[in-house]
């Protein structure tokens, strides 16, 4: 069963990849491909494949497991089905760097200006939610929703003021996409992405212990101070390079867990990896879809579109919850 | 042989003393009951004789090595705890749920290693879980989770095991048989300190009794010695009696006049 949902789940990555590759404004079929990178020299088919659709596909893949793996790690560490990646203030803090260089004309001049401030905002967002919120989980919590309030302050702050160009583009990047983005946001990304996974990773077995309560896991040698801030890197990491490269995508975190979670017998170190894997194949599922549903000629923004799809089963969960709890 | 030394524990909450130096040492095996009202301090105590809590004055030592200098994951594979009426958080099965006492033992990453797997099934099977195994925890009734508990907190094979208030929400049968467990494991040489509300229980299973009143020891030993009209009158404000012996020992209460 749960080597099945990992199956699946890759398999389900695997399509999203492909299809990732495949489908946009201009349709291109696998020979069309294959023929353009077997033949040397630069043609159309090579140039939209190498330079458009692979570092999108790229960046939505490490953006998507980032998404699903921090989610299923907060959900299993606070044991709560409702904790998204958000919560600790991380993203809220990577979109006020962000918004900050586009505000101050930075990202105008400096192309990467806005990645790398959100990625500076994100990781002062994670000191403050540890300055403030260690030695407890609800504590934690409470830290990182003052956070993402700040942060979320500074955000309208910024809109509040900015001149309409400026605030024009500060809704676009918000509104989170992956759209346009070439190898050298994948590359501002990639080293962070992954060391994040690797903190997150290690967090495995203290979310299993989780299962029975805190003070039964402090039992077992689980050190929960260790874990929390583990996790809080982790987080910080990932997520805080995947939101300052894409902005902010809501729901994929909050909803991939729960699709697995069933298959791997609720079992938090389980639900880890398919999770990232789901997360992943929405994003681009999600980001494939949103080129294909143009209004007036204007593709949908996959933060958009991952809100509109998520809300749903955001009611779904609730009237479940409804019928289930005690 | 094991010994838990514990020395002059004090434990302050808002400026009012919980455990007010509190003294006791444990030997090898036998079950120890600790008895005392509602706020006397008996789960702060066994918190603190567990190394989850860290008193504000006085040591806890295992083997004459204070519990602080002691690594969490070896402490952990030498103590078990229960705390009062655990739950789980999540719906895994009753045998995920067992497994989880192993947790100081397993690697990083991984299953189960295959030397505690028979570790896993004595468990299961000495706390009649068979029929249970592959149910989810949070479908089980009261007394069937009381004894997965009790499986996850043995799975391990501690030298020590505390439980605080293990027979909280069980009904008479189940609190029975939790004893029965209990004390089978002091007779196999284990130690095992738990916190107990019933006293005919307590009289009739445990072979020490500490008395807990206002964060202090007010009696500790034998049950004959111990369980005196005087000391409950002390601790619970009640007229009892303490009458039989042994298995047929019961405790009886006046009503208030």
């Amino acid at each position: 069963m749960r080597a099945a949902i990992t199956l699946i789940s890759a398999a389900a990555l695997a399509v999203a990849v492909v299809l990732s590759i495949l489908v946009g404004s201009v349709w291109m079929s696998p020979r069309d491909i294959l023929h353009g990178l077997t033949t040397p020299g630069p043609d159309l088919a090579s140039l939209i494949v190498l330079d458009l659709r692979a570092p999108r596909t790229l960046l939505g893949l490490l953006v998507g497991a980032t998404l699903g793996l921090s989610g299923a790690v907060l959900q299993g560490l606070l044991r709560n089905p409702l904790a998204d990646p958000g919560l600790l203030g991380v993203s809220s803090g990577a979109a006020f760097g962000a918004v900050a260089a586009i505000y101050y004309g930075l990202a105008s001049h400096f192309f990467f200006a806005a990645p790398l401030l959100g990625m500076v905002g994100a990781l002062a967002a994670a000191g403050l939610t540890y300055a403030f919120g260690r030695g407890g989980t609800l504590s934690m919590i409470l830290a990182g929703a003052a956070v993402s309030g700040l942060g979320g302050a500074g955000v309208s702050l910024a809109l509040n003021f900015a001149p309409i160009n400026a605030a024009y583009e500060i809704m676009t990047w918000l509104q989170g996409s992956i759209t346009d983005k070439t190898w050298d946001h994948v590359k501002l990304a990639l080293p962070l992405i992954p060391l994040g996974w690797t903190a997150l990773g290690f967090t495995g077995r203290g979310l299993d212990a989780l299962a029975l309560g805190e003070v039964q896991a402090a039992s077992l040698g689980v050190s929960l101070n260790r874990l929390r801030l583990v996790a809080l890197i982790g987080v910080a990491l990932s997520v805080g390079a995947a939101t300052a490269a894409a902005g902010a995508i809501g729901f994929v975190g909050l909803v991939a867990p729960h699709l697995v979670r069933p298959f791997v017998g609720h079992q938090p170190r389980r639900t880890l990896l398919p999770s990232a894997l789901f997360g992943a194949a929405l994003v681009l599922l999600a980001d494939v879809a949103s080129r294909l549903l143009r209004y007036n000629g204007e593709e949908i923004k996959l933060g958009v579109l991952t809100s509109l799809v998520g809300t749903p089963f955001f009611f779904w969960l609730v009237l479940r919850l409804r019928r289930t709890a005690p | 042989m094991t010994i838990l030394a514990a020395e002059n524990l004090t434990v302050r909450r808002g400026g009012r003393a919980i455990l007010d130096g509190v003294s006791a040492r444990f030997e090898g095996g036998g079950l120890v009951a600790v008895i005392g009202a509602n706020g006397a301090g008996k789960s702060t105590l066994l918190a603190v004789l567990a190394g989850l809590l860290k008193p504000d004055d006085g040591v806890v030592s295992l083997d004459g090595e204070p519990l602080a200098r002691i690594e969490g994951r070896a402490l952990a594979r030498r103590r078990g705890f229960l705390p009062q009426s655990p739950r789980a958080e999540w719906p895994i099965s009753v045998e995920r749920l067992v497994m989880l006492g192993l947790t100081p033992s397993l690697p990083a990453f991984g299953d189960l290693p295959a030397e505690l797997k028979p570790s896993l099934d004595r468990a299961i099977a000495d706390c009649d879980l068979e029929a249970h195994r592959d149910q989810p925890v949070t479908t089980l009734s009261g007394g069937e989770l009381a004894r997965a508990m009790l499986a996850r907190a043995l799975v391990g094979e501690p030298e020590i095991l505390i439980a605080d208030e293990p027979m909280a929400g069980l009904d008479p049968r189940h609190a029975l048989d939790s004893m029965t467990r209990l004390r089978g494991l002091a007779l196999a040489g284990r130690m095992v300190i738990a916190s107990v509300h019933d006293l005919t229980l307590a009289a009739r299973f445990a072979g020490r009794i500490i008395a807990l009143h206002q964060g202090r020891v007010v009696a500790d030993g034998a049950v004959r010695e111990t369980l005196t009209p005087d000391l409950l009158r002390l601790i619970f404000a009640v007229e009892a009696q303490v009458r039989g012996e042994g298995q047929g020992a019961y405790v009886d209460f006046a009503a208030p006049a």
